[in-house]
């Protein structure tokens, strides 16, 4: 006998499909006259995120509008998936600063490596959905790009709980 | 006040038929949206709301969306009956509508105008030939796609639409035997209170007299519009979208428009044949009788055309509320208990009973019992018995077997009743 199958144990004589029918009948009426209307409205009610929540990133910038990035490399190193590109320079100052910094978020799994990583922090994950392009060619995000997002920083460790961190 | 002139006769019914064709169209495009709200009420979520207030111009949208859409032809179409069949799928629902009274005669400047577009005599027949090209569509737009999906689906809906037709035509039957003719406004006097000339009458809605015939009407109604918990032929789960999976833009919105208005069409249908048509209870204001030579028994006017009309509508409204509301609870058949349901249940039954009901109609003419409430209540009791004994007695695990029973039996049974009875039938389930 396979174990897998379900039986029905109930004898014949007590099955009825018209009075199955009808209790079913019941219950989508119950419903009917009395939604219990669990739908959110979306794009004029939205969910409050977590966060936590990891969505595109943002690049935290100084005072005066300079990304804080200081192209140590270790983001490119450690991303998993090899989204971020980074071609490093030197100023005047002998300070390093990223010349070419682009992050494929279509490549992004938002693990958060890159944001743990960052010595000054300058990259971080943003607490943001809602991120729908035309072309493909849109989602790779390029440094300016990175420093004008305003969503909120994605924090690391819950707020509620410091011993978290 | 007299007929119409023939040169009358002529406008009027163009307009009629602008009218109501009009008139179908708007309230297939208000159904479209009311399931769909019902539907989204049902479980428990709101229904299209983005396209309007309430989502009232969704139906609308849909359209333009039909119309606009990029037409594709499948390579291996057989492109005329292609192009053929959902033309075929939306005209027998539309041109149905066509015998069925809307409401009491209207009096005009011009004559006696009949709220019905064509009062043929030879009534529901009509409905029944017209209703069984419908068949066509289905089978013409699964052969003609040249996709084994769609063949399936024609398949199914031409085995399934052309078994229930049968059990449709039947349950019909009794109601010529109580009526004595087949002209649909003939029908609905029937029904009304009647107490002055002409013809007797039973004084009573058909479905109480008639309650067997109304159920299977009912049901037979449901697998010809090819609704949940009839719908094979398009089994999303199974077949994509069964015989117009391959269509696309207007020509699916054809096939789409065609259901609803079949849905439609077979409301009304049961509003006419067992709900009284445009009859309102227990008033005998409305009893405006129009004899087949055009003799007029009754007063109508204006006002009595919009009560009745009112009446019809909130009639017909409430039987789609009920196939909508059966849509959105009952699951599908399996293919064998749909045929099993067909042959052995509806058709047996219905066959049956129209000996039941022309015994019973010969008996109480030998009696002598007066053709009025009193032989309708005779027969409302007749039917309530043969009702408790479809229902409670034939529907005990015999009416539409679950696969479980079945796979019990090749299991070994609980029970040896059990076992030697199923080993003398060979039905259901395996």
């Amino acid at each position: 006998m396979p174990g897998e199958v379900k039986v029905m144990r109930r004898p014949e004589e007590k099955g009825s499909y018209v009075r199955a029918a009808l209790k079913g009948m019941s219950v989508t009426f119950r419903h009917m006259v009395n939604p219990r209307n669990v739908t959110q409205q979306y794009p004029d009610e939205k969910w409050e995120l977590s966060p936590r929540m990891r969505g595109t990133h943002r690049m935290a910038t100084h005072e005066d509008g300079r990304a804080k990035c200081v192209a140590c490399g270790l983001c490119p190193t450690v991303c998993p998936v090899n989204c971020i590109k980074l071609i490093p320079a030197e100023d005047e100052n002998g300070e390093r600063y990223a010349a070419v910094y682009e992050i494929d978020e279509f490549r992004c799994i938002f693990c958060g490596y890159c944001q743990e990583v960052c010595p000054v922090e300058a990259i971080h994950l943003g607490v943001h959905y809602e991120n729908a392009e035309y072309t493909r060619e849109r989602w790779v995000y390029d440094l300016e790009r990175l420093c004008s997002q305003t969503q909120p920083f994605t924090a690391l460790w819950d707020p509620a709980d410091p011993a978290s961190e | 006040m007299g007929a119409l002139s023939t040169g009358h006769f002529v406008w009027t019914t163009i307009f009629k038929v602008i009218v109501f064709f009009t008139l179908l169209m708007l309230m297939i495009g208000g159904l479209v949206l009311f399931e769909r709200k019902l539907a989204g009420f049902i479980q428990d979520r709101s229904g299209p709301n983005r396209v309007g207030p309430w989502g009232l111009l969704q139906t609308a949208a849909d359209g333009l969306k039909f119309l606009l859409k990029e037409e594709t032809y499948p390579h291996a179409a057989q492109m005329v009956f292609y192009l053929l069949a959902p033309a075929l799928a939306m005209f027998p629902a539309t041109i149905l509508f066509a015998v069925i009274p809307f409401a009491s005669p209207l009096p005009t400047g011009w004559g006696l105008v009949h709220m019905i577009v064509a009062d043929v005599p030879v009534g529901f027949l009509y409905v029944l030939a017209i209703g069984s090209f419908g068949v066509y569509g289905v089978v013409m737009a699964g052969w003609s796609s040249g996709s084994k999906y769609a063949l399936l689906g024609g398949m199914r809906g031409s085995a399934q639409m052309i078994s229930y037709e049968v059990g449709l035509a039947l349950t019909l039957v009794p109601i010529v035997l109580l009526g004595g003719g087949v002209r649909i406004p003939d029908l609905i006097s029937l029904q009304q209170g009647w107490s002055g000339q002409g013809p007797h009458t039973l004084g009573m809605w058909l479905f109480l007299p008639l309650g067997v015939s109304f159920l299977l009407f009912f049901v037979t109604g449901l697998a010809e519009t090819k609704r949940i918990p009839f719908d094979l032929p398009e089994a999303e789960a199974e077949l994509i979208a069964g015989y117009h999976t391959e269509y696309s833009a207007m020509k699916f919105g054809m096939f789409f428009l065609g259901e609803y208005a079949h849905m439609l069409t077979t409301a009304a249908l049961i509003t006419v044949f067992f709900l009284g048509g445009w009859d309102i209870p227990f008033w005998s204001g409305d009893n405006i009788r129009v004899l087949a030579d055009g003799t007029v028994i009754g007063n109508p006017t204006w006002w009595k055309t919009v009560l009745t009309f009112l009446s019809f509508t909130i009639k017909t409204g409430a039987l789609v509320t009920v196939f909508v509301w059966v849509r959105w609870t009952l699951p599908r058949f399996r293919y064998d208990q749909l045929m099993e349901l067909g042959w052995k249940f509806v058709i047996v039954v219905a066959t049956a009973y129209v000996f039941v009901i022309a015994g019973a109609v010969l008996a109480l003419d030998r009696i002598g019992v007066p053709l009025g409430l009193g032989y309708a209540g005779i027969l409302a009791g007749l039917n309530v018995v043969l009702l408790g004994i479809l229902l409670f007695v034939v529907d005990r695990g015999r009416l539409l077997r679950g696969a479980a029973y079945g796979l019990m039996e090749r299991l070994g049974g609980p029970s040896p009743r059990r076992r030697s009875r199923r080993a003398r039938s060979t039905v259901g389930g395996s």
